[in-house]
């Protein structure tokens, strides 16, 4: 597969942050992103989307490696501590870079 | 006992002994909808037929005691409670605000032995909702430059709750009954069964709170079933005092004795992220909740009473 490198981050954390995040993310340098719910388990519990407070969203945003670096700095400073939240980085190629 | 209840049942039990039933949450959604909408446009209709300028020092007095609860649970949780100051101010903030689902199973209740009320206690659950809330994360933040005010209140006064209440009471209000008449099979002939399906989903949120009901300790425990009846006292009092009546005076003590699980739970999870979200909802949800409607609403009909001789 041809294409051109780019970063694939994703975050899993409260929906409780959507709002936060979604103001967050473009001042970061995010072009844009993609949010789906999400149930699972993990240090904090299990997570099940029975309810508001119980929920939990995956955010996928693809951009560039420094983009990528700083948006996963400003969540570790910030969110870490305090909220479910795990983050995670991979490497995909896009056929349209200019979009990224 | 009311079926309604019967229906909490039934999902709690279903939910501690591991069954797979759970109502998509957007089902839960809409019948949280409903259940505001219905509340708001009840008062709504009802207030259109009143003056307005007699409401007004009520609305004051209940205003204050939604201050003034959280400022009295909180040393309680922080000094006997031991609990650290994040998470006393949360649980203040739960317990000064208030329960739209106790408040509609009040109503049934009310309903269900014959007893009227003043239509604008839903006006008083919309300005319960909040005080309560501004005063815990003053609790916890102090006055500090770092709070995100303009967030917070909007946080605050837009969450999903305020606006459904409100917009319900302004609609009933501008509609009156016969403007609302059409949508009667909608929102009020199906409220019981809109509220014993949402009851349903509430026993099944409180079980899966079971576990951190273990993990939290005796003190949340007690806490949880022992604060409802003397706020609910306090609101007994202040309603008997301004002038309600019995009907009115219970489900100001109701709304007193209740516990917010949607409202301030989101408030805090954004403004006192450092508060254990588990804890007050352990409480709220998990004591608090099922305390009221199995025994505290008849307590505070009996309170009601005897206050007015």
């Amino acid at each position: 597969m041809t294409g051109e490198k780019r970063t694939l981050l994703t975050i899993v954390t409260e929906a409780a942050l959507e709002n936060e995040l979604t103001g967050v993310l473009p001042r970061l340098g995010a072009g844009g992103y993609t949010i789906v719910n999400a149930r699972g388990r993990g240090s904090r519990g299990v997570r099940d989307a029975g309810w508001t407070s119980d929920s939990n969203i995956r955010v996928e945003v693809i951009c560039d490696p420094e983009t990528a670096d700083r948006i996963s700095a400003h969540l570790r400073e910030h969110y870490y501590r305090d909220y479910a939240m795990i983050l995670y980085l991979s490497d995909v190629a896009v056929l349209r870079p200019e979009k990224f | 006992m009311d079926p309604v209840i019967l229906f909490f049942l039934l999902g709690l039990v279903a939910g501690l002994a591991r069954s797979d039933l759970r109502l998509p949450p957007a089902i839960y959604e809409l019948l949280s909808i409903l259940l505001l909408l219905t509340i708001g446009l009840k008062g709504g209709v009802e207030l259109a037929q009143q003056p307005i300028g007699a409401i007004l020092p009520q609305a004051v007095a209940v205003v204050l005691m939604g201050t003034a609860f959280p400022l009295v649970v909180y040393p309680l949780l922080r000094f006997p409670g031991r609990l650290d100051r994040p998470n006393a101010a949360s649980i203040a903030a739960h317990y000064g605000s208030v329960s739209v689902a106790t408040y509609a199973v009040g109503v049934t209740y009310l309903a269900g032995v014959g007893v009227g009320f003043e239509a604008h206690l839903a006006l008083f659950l919309v300005l319960l909702e909040m005080p309560a809330i501004m005063v815990g994360i003053l609790l916890a933040r102090g006055v500090s430059r770092d709070t995100k005010w303009g967030r917070l209140t909007h946080e605050i006064f837009l969450g999903k709750s305020i606006v459904l209440l409100l917009g319900g009471l302004i609609i009933g209000w501008v509609a009156g009954p016969e403007g609302i008449e059409p949508l009667e099979p909608l929102f009020f002939e199906s409220f019981k069964g809109v509220l014993a399906l949402f009851l349903l989903e509430m026993g099944l949120i409180a079980a899966s709170q079971s576990r951190a009901l273990r993990e939290s300790g005796l003190v949340l425990v007690a806490f949880g079933a022992l604060a409802p009846v003397p706020l609910a006292v306090c609101g007994a009092v202040l309603g008997w005092a301004i002038g309600l009546s019995p009907g009115g005076t219970t489900m100001l003590a109701v709304l007193a004795g209740s516990a917010s699980y949607i409202a301030a739970p989101a408030a805090m999870r954004i403004a006192v992220p450092e508060a254990n979200p588990a804890l007050s909802l352990t409480a709220s949800l998990g004591v608090t909740f099922p305390f009221n409607i199995f025994i505290g609403i008849p307590i505070y009909l009996a309170i009601a009473n005897w206050l007015h001789g």
